[in-house]
């Protein structure tokens, strides 16, 4: 057997907080975990405390309905809730009331793009609301539990296993993200636990009728790590059928300094639940009118996004596809296309793409954060337009005042003025300084008479460098050109 | 003059408001018949001294004020699986010893908001599992008509409190029969509201698609009182129903001329004693003569009520309880070792009957299991549904007797489980199906033990059993026996 007769099967369990105001079941405000004080929004619901009943928000069926459209699925009529029988200490009540039998949402897909450009369809078997537990922080011996997160609205979404390579799952995953970002119902954030991806990962041989043992992989903290977590994991699995071992069920982890998996536990038997419907809550009707209502308010989803920026905006497929990637890189984009008029849609996708996604990266700032920086998007507008009316030059952008805009957002016209940047169109004076330029290195000019013409860049430079950068490159090639053929 | 703990809510309120007696004397009258009785019968868990005399001053000023309320400075007791603010409320149970609420439920408050005074809380069996308070973890309750026998249960200390007159009424809860019982037992109008009709929010679950709050009290008016409190939707119990809540007083003409009644043939059975059936015969031909219409009819599925009960009220028991483990509240046998404290918190917090029922639905629920036994009850469940829809098209009511028998001794059923369990037989239906009933007093048997006679109507029939009950009441001095421990 060859690793070239493995096929990956991967379906994704995706775990997405609704990011409404109050919990699932009453009126407890959710508050982000991180930063919030252990146990600061609870209540006797979240706390289980005997008595207590859920009553359904709403808004929160109503974010998951959002999603599941989004998602192209089918709405059933009805759907109920039902309860999820295990114990443990994040679980206030012993039970996490979920559903079953009858979910929110069923047959969905996710059309995602692979790397030779064609499009894959990956269907969604089902989504369903549910409540989220609490949090485990294990200090010594003992273990402190948080009940903030406990009764958190959570929408499942679960994949059909026809994912078929890490690559595939990334895409499906940030595609994922993307709409619910655009649907403004999580803002993706996977550090924080408010977006969870579970791989359940098997292989199978070419000459396999049936699937094979699966495995699932938990607490994945980003879309990075999940990748190197399915690839580890298929090597494993490969290496333990081609060795003649069965893959046994397990739940695994990933350990990032190890960069590796590690088992969480084996499971001796299936789960069980126990599950049956729950009596505190009736059964939810979904009217056709409750779901038109809710598909006539959702935002324009990345697709359709991506569809307009080709084709109204005349954008590239790959430019288009980078900008809707994530929904605060969309928003920036069409920001400054709207603060600035005659603005070419290509210039602005160059500079963001370029100049303020290599700031980024240098600085060390996720792109969802683009909106969060010091540059604000008209700002960002206003700078290239003064480029476009060739008041200051592309490089003096780079090098000077993209620098001094993200350390102190000030305006991009006020740091022309107040650093004298502004670009030097003056033929006169860009005449003499080509001259000088020419008279100072005679080699590098008889260099380019002698026909390599290329040192043309060379002489170039030496003109702009006496213009600190500043003069209108376009201006100084003409007059450069000029003075050279004039030499011939 | 009669003592003020033999006034009837609507006498004590009607007293209350001329200023003939005051709050405080009324709240103190019971409480020192407490003092006197309780030693022996044993029905408070919790006597609130101190908030009923505060609360019974509040509510005489308040009268003083010009101020009035439908129960304003009427002392009451509340069945201990109901949650009360500030007060420890157990169910019964060692688990939940020391659990004092952060909130009322809503009953409690909306009694509160009417100006009732809190005695205390009842005894009752373990999480309302049980049909003689004997389940109790703390103690068994005495029947103050036979001490040397139960006051039925579970919502025994409810019933024995106000048949002492220690409490003019008191709330009670009914998954399979535990107000009707323990009423008919102890000579009480007790009633079951439809379910939905009460809001359970602060109700501790045993049984959440059973499980229903309700009045016991020594007159049907008084119930009825209480009742009107009571009911009604609330926004925290998203099964309680929005129906609007009609005026029972009105309901209680004292006519019951053409009322058409129902006698379901499978509810008159063998091993029925003979003086509770003969009682109970003996009150359908009153109502006759009273002018009311009498038919035989048919409930069929009424003998997998019990297994479907059993299997419906103990799943959703097994999930309602495992928020029992120690870490948040309660009782908690801390090992060191999570799973060794879970173990050993539930191993000494609850009580056999309580541990029994929990793993007989954990079994019914067990995958491979949900179908042959949570999915074929539920299906029977619609059935029993459907005999009480279509009997209720052609009667008004049902009659029937409570209980096959009358209270039993302490430990006479204990030994047999399924014994005990029969005797629910007549009660559980109406759980099932979610319907209302009454238990109103209906005569003794030989031995002088009270006798109820049960009348049950349709999903929110509440004004129609209330106004046959409250005529037949009338109709009788029943209701107006006193037992002998207290005369």
């Amino acid at each position: 057997m060859a690793v070239s007769d493995w096929t990956t099967i991967i379906g994704l369990e995706v775990h997405a907080e609704m990011l409404t105001a109050s919990k699932m079941f009453s009126n407890c405000p959710v508050v982000d975990s991180v930063t919030a004080a252990p146990n600061s929004a609870v209540d006797p619901l979240s706390l289980g405390m005997p008595g207590t009943l859920p009553v359904i928000n709403m808004k929160a069926m109503e974010y998951g309905m959002m999603v599941a459209l989004a998602l192209n699925c089918e709405i059933p009529p009805f759907n109920q809730f039902a309860r999820k029988n295990y114990f443990y200490p994040d679980l206030p009540k012993g039970y996490q009331i979920s559903q079953y039998d009858h979910p929110l949402a069923i047959k969905g897909y996710i059309d995602i793009e692979l790397e030779d450009g064609s499009t894959k369809r990956i269907n969604v078997t089902r989504a369903h609301m549910e409540e989220d537990t609490g949090k485990l922080t294990h200090a010594g011996l003992s273990s402190l539990v948080d009940y903030n997160r406990a009764g958190v609205p959570l929408l499942e979404i679960v994949s059909e296993p026809e994912i078929r390579s890490s690559y595939e799952a990334e895409a499906y995953a940030r595609k994922l993200r993307s709409i619910l970002q655009f649907l403004g119902v999580n803002h993706g954030d996977m550090s924080k636990g408010v977006l969870r991806f579970e791989a359940n990962v098997s292989v199978m041989h070419k000459d396999d009728t049936e699937f094979r043992q699966r495995t699932e992989i938990k607490n994945l903290n980003s879309i990075r790590i999940m990748v190197r977590a399915i690839d580890v994991e298929v090597q494993r699995q490969i290496k333990l059928w081609e060795s003649g071992e069965a893959v046994k069920p397990a739940t695994l982890g990933w350990d990032e300094s190890a960069a590796n998996i590690t088992i969480q536990r084996y499971k001796e038997r299936p789960d069980e639940y126990r599950y049956f419907p729950e009596p505190d809550l009736p059964i939810l009707e979904v009217s056709r009118e409750w779901v038109a209502e809710v598909r006539a308010k959702l935002p324009e989803l990345p697709d359709a996004k991506k569809q307009r920026f080709v084709e109204q905006l005349g954008l590239p497929e790959y430019d288009a596809g980078v900008l809707v990637a994530e929904k605060a890189i969309a928003d920036y984009f069409e920001t400054i296309l709207a603060s600035a008029e005659n603005i070419q849609a290509k210039t602005v996708s160059n500079w963001v793409t370029g100049d303020l996604f290599g700031l980024l990266n240098a600085e060390k700032v996720e792109r969802e954060a683009i909106g969060e920086t010091n540059i604000s998007a008209e700002n960002f507008a206003k700078m290239i337009v003064l480029v476009d009316k060739g008041t200051v030059n592309a490089g003096t952008v780079r090098k000077k005042i993209l620098p001094i805009m993200w350390e102190t957002g000030k305006d991009a016209a006020q740091i022309v003025e107040t650093e004298g940047l502004a670009q030097i169109s003056d033929a006169n004076l860009i005449g003499d300084t080509v001259q000088a330029a020419i008279d100072e290195n005679p080699d590098i000019v008889q260099r380019y008479l002698d026909g390599n013409e290329k040192v043309i860049n060379a002489i170039f430079g030496k003109a702009m460098g006496k213009l600190r950068g500043k003069g209108d490159p376009a201006v100084v090639r003409q007059a450069l050109q000029e003075k050279l053929n004039a030499l011939k | 003059m009669d003592s003020l703990t033999d006034l009837t809510i609507s006498e004590a309120l009607d007293k209350l408001r001329s200023g003939a007696i005051t709050s405080v004397e009324l709240t103190q009258a019971h409480l020192d018949q407490i003092d006197q009785y309780d030693e022996q019968i044993r029905a408070f868990l919790t006597v609130t001294r101190e908030i009923a005399l505060e609360q019974a001053q509040a509510a005489d000023e308040a009268r003083a004020n010009g101020d009035d309320k439908p129960l304003l400075g009427i002392p009451l007791a509340i069945k201990d699986v109901i949650s009360t603010e500030g007060i420890e409320t157990t169910c019964g149970s060692k688990i939940l010893k020391g659990y004092v609420p952060i909130f009322n439920a809503t009953c409690v408050q909306r009694l509160l908001d009417a100006g009732m005074v809190l005695l205390g809380k009842l005894n009752m069996d373990e999480f309302a599992m049980g049909s003689s308070t004997e389940n109790s973890a703390y103690f068994e309750t005495h029947n103050p008509w036979d001490m040397e026998r139960v006051p039925g249960g579970s919502s025994g200390g409810s019933a024995a409190s106000v048949t002492a007159r220690m409490a003019m009424g008191t709330l009670g809860t009914d998954t399979g029969g535990s107000i009707r019982q323990p009423g008919s037992f102890c000579n009480l109008a007790a009633l079951k509201p439809s379910y939905g009709r009460v809001s359970r929010y602060g109700l501790i679950a045993y049984g959440s698609s059973f499980d229903q709050t309700g009045p016991m009290t020594r007159t049907v008016e008084d119930a009825a009182r209480i009742l009107q409190v009571i009911a009604g939707l609330d926004p925290n119990d998203s099964t309680s129903r929005p129906d609007p809540v009609p005026n029972y007083l009105e309901a209680l003409t004292g006519d019951v001329k053409g009322l058409k009644i129902g006698l379901p043939k499978e509810y008159f059975v063998d091993g029925m004693a003979a003086d509770v059936e003969k009682a109970v015969r003996a009150a359908i031909q009153q109502f006759e003569d009273m002018g009311a219409e009498i038919k035989e009819v048919t409930l069929p599925h009424t003998k997998y009520s019990l297994p479907a009960y059993y299997i419906v009220a103990t799943s959703e028991a097994s999930a309602n309880l495992a928020r029992y483990d120690g870490i948040r509240f309660g009782t908690k046998v801390d090992t060191g070792d999570m799973w060794n404290t879970y173990r050993k918190t539930r191993g000494e917090g609850f009580g056999e009957e309580v541990k029994w029922r929990i793993m007989l639905g954990t079994y019914a629920l067990s995958a491979g299991y949900y179908d042959a036994w949570y999915g074929k009850a539920l299906g029977v469940r619609s059935l029993i549904k459907q005999d009480f829809d279509k009997v209720f098209s052609e009667v008004d009511v049902l009659m029937a007797a409570v209980s096959p028998t009358t209270a039993f001794k302490f430990g006479e059923n204990m030994a047999d489980p399924l014994k005990m369990i029969l005797a629910d037989v007549l009660t559980i239906s109406a759980n099932v199906a979610g319907i209302c009933g009454i238990s109103v007093p209906c005569g003794f048997d030989s031995q002088n033990l009270p006798i109820g006679l049960q009348i049950l109507g349709p999903q929110l029939g509440e004004e129609t059993i209330l106004r046959a009950a409250h005529a037949y009441e009338q109709a009788n001095e029943w209701y107006q026996a006193k037992p002998t421990l207290i005369r």
